[in-house]
């Protein structure tokens, strides 16, 4: 009786590693890190699969009556936190400039900003820091004021002959929010004729 | 270079010292299975981060023109209430002398959703459909929540209405949401 022949049963891998590694590399590069959020909301769920813009864009989050705001890229930041000095009449340094840079979402009064910069920067998006920013006292709301700020900067900075830049706002409201807060952020945004903005929401995984 | 390591020694009891052939290919079975963990992991965690968005396009409040109001008809135009704990009422036409009275109803598919679906079809039936067709307005009291408001315009966007509008609620309309 011949006898079988005992074979190797190891396969070549060496194509599969590359093909995986060329795919890991793709989406390590192509994903974004997730931004640290100083007030985390519930989004409430839709069926629409629209993406939201990730750059040039203010996102204005609204839970529990307070209102903590976002905005998009470095440079952004740091020309819309000059401008706001410049209107609080608040001297920011080049340090503080560039802590402020850091910052992908605050939610505090402009006059207290400078003691938020000064925390150590592994503190710095603590809950406790960031009441809010306010918007409710028609005298001194700094809502509008950054809204405004930061829409001059966009629109200044880059605009070209040809085309006209436009600040996109997105409203980030928490589920359980009470319409009338979202409706008071949305009249403050009409009331600069930002007419058009996003909602932003999660995805919708139950039945309709 | 798949190696079928076939025994090619010869006949048995042959003990001849040879020097080993050396296996030149690694082991790579590991380092697969750690790359396709990664990539899925990177890729359920790209596409699921990523937060989806309702494009809202609000009327401008300041000087419009009267050429460029949009004139509503009465019997097109539904009104949709929301209130409190879930409330939901609409109507039809005027809130002083509505086509259809004031009616509650529900959120999701068995409720505003048939109705929307009624309207829209009864209208078709009389060629009016598109920007023609039914016109939504939609109140909401400060009471109620912001996912109402955002259920309600998922609605929209299911139904297909295609002029709608958020408005403020009058004193009288609070009234019979309380």
């Amino acid at each position: 009786m011949a006898k079988m022949k005992k074979q190797s049963m190891r396969i070549d891998m060496t194509a599969m590693c590359d093909v995986s590694f060329l795919l890991l590399t793709f989406f390590v590069l192509t994903s974004t890190a997730k931004i640290p959020e100083v007030y985390p909301v519930d989004l409430p769920a839709s069926t629409k699969e629209t993406k939201i813009p990730t750059d040039d864009i203010l996102t204005i989050t609204v839970g529990q009556e307070n209102v903590f705001i976002g905005l998009a890229g470095r440079e952004d930041r740091i020309d819309a936190l000059k401008r706001m000095g410049k209107e609080y009449n608040i001297e920011f340094t080049e340090e503080e400039q560039s802590a402020f840079a850091g910052m992908e979402n605050f939610g505090v009064d402009i006059r207290e900003m400078k003691s938020l910069l000064a925390v150590p920067q592994s503190e710095r998006m603590k809950k406790e820091l960031h009441p809010g920013v306010p918007y409710q006292d028609s005298l001194n709301n700094q809502l509008a004021s950054w809204v405004k700020i930061a829409r001059e900067s966009s629109y200044i900075r880059k605009s070209t002959d040809e085309k006209k830049n436009f600040l996109k706002v997105a409203i980030k409201g928490d589920a359980n929010e009470r319409f009338g807060t979202v409706k008071e952020v949305i009249d403050i945004l009409q009331g600069q004729r930002q007419n058009r903005f996003y909602l932003v929401t999660g995805l919708r995984t139950d039945d309709f | 270079m798949a190696e079928l390591n076939i025994d090619e020694s010869g006949k048995k009891g042959k003990k001849k010292v040879r020097s080993k052939k050396q296996n030149a290919g690694v082991d790579l079975t590991a380092m697969v299975d750690l790359a396709f963990l990664l990539i899925t992991f990177f890729m359920l965690t790209t596409s699921l981060s990523q937060p989806q968005s309702m494009d809202l396009q609000m009327p401008d409040t300041k000087d419009v023109e009267d050429i460029d109001k949009t004139v509503v008809g009465e019997s097109n135009t539904m009104t949709i209430l929301l209130g409190e704990n879930d409330k939901l009422t609409y109507y039809m036409g005027m809130f002083t002398s509505p086509q259809e009275e004031p009616t509650d109803s529900t959120y999701g598919k068995d409720g505003i959703r048939q109705v929307l679906l009624q309207k829209i079809s009864n209208l078709r039936a009389q060629g009016l459909t598109g920007t023609e067709g039914l016109i939504v307005i939609i109140k909401a009291t400060d009471d109620a929540t912001y996912t109402n408001m955002i259920d309600i315009l998922d609605e929209m966007a299911i139904t297909g209405v295609a002029v709608y509008a958020i408005n403020d609620i009058t004193d009288a309309e609070k009234e019979i949401m309380q």
